[in-house]
């Protein structure tokens, strides 16, 4: 794991000059240009902010800034999954004839998502301030949460990258996973409104907010909302499983994808 | 060999897995059996077999064989792109290898960006590129045009920028995969030129390609690789040479089989042959010097046709003839007994009439003969074989026309001014 990591950094030129190409890839040829990274999750949360407050009358205070802040992490973590998983075979012409580290086609998508989410940040705190919420030291917690974020979506990606060369339905059947996760993730609700316990029959008693929590995602979106939103530390325990999660996908994805690496430049 | 080597290939196999339809036969498979047999499945394909090589270091190589026969792989397992299925690579040095110029390019990126980008991803750290950007965009001629997109570039500029990116990498080892083919004549040269400065400067090149006049010109050594075989290894003339036979007999053994089946078709009867039948011919074979069948002939050798017939009843000085025709229709050469002042009496029964050419000076390429035999008086064809025969001609001379006159140049110098 340690020389991975060390070729990673050995590449650390190759990475950066990949992310800016991407960023600018994206953009490139719209008149808007850059504003589309603001532009598309303030569309999409303007949608949801009419679905949920105006017609569904969600009675939560600054219930816009609350989805927004759950919004820019998930939106990174989405796109990151779909831009990744497709990036291998998106880049089949570079694998089959440079020698790289294949890894760094995925998690050049995943930094370029983060640079993107890092870049509309600015707009969540003129939200905040807006609304007159002052998130204060609290927001100490962000580059750990950042780094918790960046490690874990990229332990998902190496093998989602990596088998989808040589399974194409890993690209769809994501793609329905990550609907799944969305409604999963506390992004659109407060976590308050998931009950503690969910009673089945007479007999069974389901643990739901613990089952619930099971879900990275959830803890990590629910900390970013702490920390902005709420004003407060991240949940310990939530954080804890996060970070365990953090781990294990990083070092079970890289043993997937040095699995598949040599057969990538032959599949692809 | 007493240069120490520069890629050492010890035994090597490459196997790919051939995909139908399919990848995965059932998810079940991918599930029960999983991890890798149920991901691999599929047919198999040896693109290398047990192949054992040496290269000495500072030494040009070119790499030659036919289609498939395992050229490009075994390019890619010294660059590490592929990894050999059995056996081992082991390689001295920083390598660079020229396999498809340009891949990664990014269409929308103007030429300036990509030569960071593709730099880079070549291995050249952004200082060099800056400091050499401007004797990059100048080999590739592009000065005009580099901060155009990609896009808009034709494929003779954009394989041009890949090349000069390419070479500004500073490799050990160079690795060239058909490139040479690449942009007009004058760019070649230059290719040629950066090649040679490369030679000159010590490095180890490796050269694929099918242009076997330019690995007689450049290189020092060359590989035969077929069907994924070693065939040979030794100085360049040589090698061509084995090869251009071997070529020369799967080509001729292609003829003869073609041949076969035209006689067949001949005796099954086909819209290619008419006549009244009173004399039939009933095979026509090309023969060599040696009087070996054969359909495929150096230009100028001599060479034999040979008609056998049949006569059903008695005929009077029928006329035989032939015709050599280009594949495009043109006739190269026509003739008969009739023309030549030849006449061979009355005729019975079976026998054979030969032409014999003492030089096919021909110019390369496939020809297409006919054959026939005609009453003498009105002309009505006993039997008339069209464009049914093929046979070939090659050449190291590469003239062109339809015939190869004999001739000889002189200089007669008259002097003064």
């Amino acid at each position: 794991m340690a020389k991975r990591l060390a070729d990673l950094y050995r590449f650390r030129a190759l990475i950066a000059t990949l992310v800016l190409r991407e960023l600018r890839a994206r953009y490139r040829g719209s008149f808007l240009g850059f504003l589309w990274s603001f532009l598309n999750p303030l569309l999409l949360m303007l949608v949801y902010v009419l679905v949920f407050s105006v017609y569904l009358r969600v009675p939560m205070e600054n219930y816009a800034v609350f989805l927004f802040t759950g919004l820019l992490p998930w939106l990174w973590f989405s796109s990151s999954l779909g831009h990744a998983t497709a990036a291998i075979i998106g880049s089949g012409a570079l694998v089959k004839r440079i020698l790289f580290p294949a890894e760094i086609l995925p998690l050049v998508s995943v930094l370029s998502n983060m640079v993107n989410m890092l870049l509309s940040l600015p707009l969540l705190f003129l939200f905040l301030f807006a609304f007159g919420i002052r998130p204060g030291p609290v927001l100490a917690f962000l580059p750990l949460l950042l780094v918790l974020q960046l490690v874990l979506t990229a332990g998902l990606v190496l093998p989602l990258a990596a088998l989808n060369v040589h399974l194409r339905d890993v690209e769809q059947i994501l793609a329905n996973l990550l609907v799944l996760l969305f409604f999963l993730s506390p992004i659109l609700y407060p976590v308050s409104t998931v009950p503690a316990t969910l009673p089945v029959g007479d007999l069974l008693t389901v643990p739901l907010r613990p089952l619930y929590f099971l879900n990275p995602v959830a803890g990590l979106v629910e900390s970013y909302q702490r920390i902005f939103f709420f004003g407060r530390v991240p949940h310990w325990i939530h954080l804890g499983m996060v970070t365990t999660c953090a781990g294990v996908a990083f070092w079970g994805g890289y043993w997937v994808f040095d699995r598949l690496r040599d057969s990538l430049a032959e599949e692809v | 060999m007493s240069r120490p080597a520069a890629v050492a290939i010890w035994n090597v196999s490459k196997r790919f897995r051939l995909h139908r339809g399919r990848r995965v036969s059932t998810v079940k498979d991918l599930f029960v059996r999983g991890g890798r047999t149920a991901l691999f499945a599929g047919e198999e394909m040896w693109a290398l077999r047990d192949v054992n090589l040496e290269l000495p270091r500072g030494r040009m190589v070119g790499i030659i064989g036919s289609n498939g026969s395992g050229k490009s792989t075994l390019l890619k397992l010294i660059g590490g792109i592929l990894k050999p299925t059995s056996g081992s690579v082991t390689v001295a040095g920083r390598v660079s290898a020229l396999i498809e110029l340009g891949a990664g390019f990014h269409p929308e990126f103007t030429g300036r960006e990509n030569i960071y980008v593709n730099g880079v991803l070549l291995g050249l750290p952004r200082a060099e590129i800056r400091e050499r950007f401007d004797e990059i965009v100048t080999f590739a001629g592009l000065t005009p045009f580099i901060d155009n997109p990609v896009k808009t570039y034709s494929s003779g500029m954009y394989m041009r920028l890949g090349f000069a990116i390419a070479v500004t990498v500073d490799p050990d080892i160079l690795l060239i995969d058909e490139v040479l083919a690449v942009g007009d004549e004058a760019f070649q040269h230059k290719c040629v030129g950066k090649i040679q400065e490369f030679k000159a400067r010590g490095k180890t090149i490796l050269l694929v390609t099918h242009d076997l006049p330019s690995v007689e010109r450049l290189c020092d050594e060359a590989v035969w690789l077929d069907s994924g075989r070693l065939m040979a290894h030794g100085a360049t003339r040589q090698i061509i040479d084995q090869y251009l036979s071997h070529v020369a007999r799967e080509e001729a053994q292609a003829l003869g089989t073609e041949h076969q089946r035209a006689e067949a078709a001949a005796a099954a009867g086909t819209a290619q042959r008419w006549g009244t039948r009173e004399v039939e011919i009933t095979s026509v074979k090309l023969v060599d010097g040696t009087g070996q069948e054969r359909y495929l002939y150096d230009a100028g050798e001599p060479c034999t046709i040979s008609l056998a017939f049949r006569a059903h009843r008695l005929v009077e000085d029928p006329v035989f003839g032939i015709g050599v025709f280009r594949k495009d229709g043109v006739c190269c050469y026509g003739t008969n007994t009739a023309i030549d002042g030849v006449a061979f009496g009355k005729l019975a029964g079976e026998g054979e009439v030969t032409v014999y050419i003492e030089g096919l000076d021909l110019v390369e390429g496939e020809y297409l003969l006919d054959v026939a035999v005609v009453q003498a008086t009105d002309n009505h064809p006993y039997d008339y074989h069209s464009r049914l025969y093929a046979f070939a001609v090659r050449s190291r001379v590469k003239d062109t026309g339809v015939a190869r006159l004999a001739h000889e140049w002189r200089l007669h110098e008259r002097g003064g001014t």
